[in-house]
């Protein structure tokens, strides 16, 4: 199977500190990749890299068999950020439209997408008056409505219920059975267990790169929480290496 | 570039607008007030109201559309919409030239409300026609949403934002001629008014009051503000990177 995205020594700086110390990994066409990690180790910046709005330092990022960043990849990628961006002066639906306007998806769509993440009878009100969850959500109704090759979504499910969250998983899946290439990243074991493959980040590189099945046998215990503990306590007190 | 993605980006723009009711009644409102202000200040000398009245005309689409843009593109910037954005199929001159075309609609009903009530209640007086000032504030409007996108890429916070509004804005207000006539100023200021693209703006105004006909000045004068427009959407263009660290 092609690789929809191909990551080669990704080195990335921040405010002068190294944040991806030299990163390669690969997600393979219409598959569901998990990005774990704990706070602060790099996946939203990894995220950005792949989507091209982050300066690098050196390495490779191939999307979709172009570098990242191509002005052609901008109508085949979806991204959600982590922080919801979407018009807060705006309704829902207007937000949805708008975005489906600029990925020429038309209106059907954009409604659709709003319908799909649980915000149809919100769909008129404004996005500065939605809770928390909500808003989220509707940000989320914006990447999906892009109908692209790759969707990179930056912990979309985050405050929102189980039962939104297991929706919102089969979406995710049924997306991918179409030949959509998800990567999302999260906080929460269950999710990562939906995954088909996983990728762990740790002070800005790549722990593990395997399937929960892998990662459970590896780390011998049937649970994903525990393994991702078991990984990430055992490097606890050494040294990260710099690559 | 994308003319579908442009009007829909103007659309969304009066679309949020249109969910603020107060800042239209201010940017329509406001700019007659002060004109009623202005001819009353001027109640004994009418002459000089049709002189400094009529300035106001190009002076105010001026400042609020500065301002009106410059805070909005600053709130694209720090909400992460605007970062968003430039992942889409969205060209940087689309959001631009959406953002321009957005706020000279709203120019366009300010001048008519500000026009109207100068010529109509106050007895505004020029030569040339009232349809040629509209013509002329509009295009100021544009100008003052070119500067303000330009300039909001220098500010990171919304104070700051306001802060460039005596930085770029006051300077040209007081050397575009409104409070001294620019031919007594001397040489370096006169240079310096030169180079200011308000000072056309204004330089256009006066030719209509003066002359019943457009002037080759007047073109001139709009050539100028065209031009200062164009650069100042092309440097907007140039402050909008995809990439940052
Ligand atoms: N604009 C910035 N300037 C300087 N440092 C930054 C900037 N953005 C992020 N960092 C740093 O880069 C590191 C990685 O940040 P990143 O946002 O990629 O983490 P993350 O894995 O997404 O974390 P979380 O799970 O909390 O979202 C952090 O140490 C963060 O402090
Ligand atoms: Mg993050």
């Amino acid at each position: 199977m092609a690789n929809a995205i191909q990551v080669d020594d990704l080195v990335v700086h921040r405010g002068g500190k190294p944040v991806l110390r030299g990163i390669s990994c690969a997600v393979a066409s219409g598959t569901v990749t998990g990005l774990l990690g704990p706070s602060g180790s790099g996946k939203t910046t990894l995220m950005r890299a792949i989507v091209g709005v982050q300066k690098v330092r050196s390495g490779q990022v191939t999307v979709l068999g172009l570098p990242a960043g191509s002005p052609r990849l901008r109508r085949r990628i979806g991204y959600l950020t982590q922080d919801p961006s979407i018009y807060a002066d705006l309704t829902v639906r207007e937000n949805a439209r708008y975005f489906a306007s600029l990925y020429g998806t038309g209106r059907r769509a954009a409604d659709q997408a709003v319908v799909d993440v649980g915000l149809g009878d919100a769909a008129k009100q404004l996005v500065s008056t939605l809770s928390g969850g909500q808003h989220a959500r509707a940000s989320l109704a914006c990447a999906l409505l892009a109908e692209p090759d790759l969707l990179v979504l930056d912990e979309p499910t985050v405050g929102q219920d189980p039962v939104l969250r297991h929706d919102l998983w089969q979406q995710f899946h049924a997306l991918a059975a179409t030949g959509t290439t998800l990567l999302v990243s999260s906080h929460v074991m269950d999710e990562a267990s939906r995954c088909d493959r996983l990728l762990l980040l740790r002070d800005g590189g790549l722990l593990a790169d395997d399937t929960p099945d892998e990662l459970r046998r590896k780390t011998d215990t049937n649970d994903l929480e525990e393994s991702f503990l078991r990984l990430i306590l055992a490097l606890r007190d050494q040294p990260v290496e710099v690559a | 570039m994308s003319l579908r993605i442009t009007l829909r980006t103007t659309g969304r723009v009066l679309n949020q607008i249109r969910h603020d009711p107060r800042t239209i009644a201010l940017i329509l409102l406001v700019p007659s007030l002060l004109l009623v202000l202005l001819r009353y200040i001027f109640d004994s000398q009418p002459a000089i109201f049709d002189r400094i009245g009529l300035m106001m005309l190009g002076i105010f689409p001026f400042i609020s559309m500065f301002l009106v843009t410059s805070i909005a593109m600053l709130r694209e910037r720090t909400t992460g919409t605007l970062e968003r954005m430039l992942t889409t199929p969205l060209h940087k001159l689309d959001l631009l030239l959406g953002y321009g075309i957005a706020f000279a609609v709203l120019a366009a009903l300010q001048a008519t409300v500000a026009t109207s009530v100068a010529y109509h209640l106050l007895d505004l007086d020029t030569e040339g026609s009232l349809g040629t000032v509209m013509g002329i504030a509009i295009g100021d409007a544009v100008l003052g949403s070119a500067v303000g996108l330009f300039t909001s890429a220098f500010a990171t916070s919304e104070f700051q934002a306001v802060q460039f509004m005596p930085v770029v804005v006051a300077p040209q207000i007081l050397l575009c001629g409104l409070i001294w006539p620019r031919e007594e100023m001397i040489g370096w200021l006169q240079a310096a008014s030169d180079v200011l693209p308000l000072t056309y703006a204004v330089d256009a105004l006066l030719e209509v009051s003066a002359h019943t006909d457009a002037t080759d000045q007047m073109w001139r004068d709009v050539a100028i503000v065209v031009g200062a427009t164009v650069v100042a959407l092309l440097l907007g263009a140039a402050t909008l990177r995809r990439r940052s660290g």
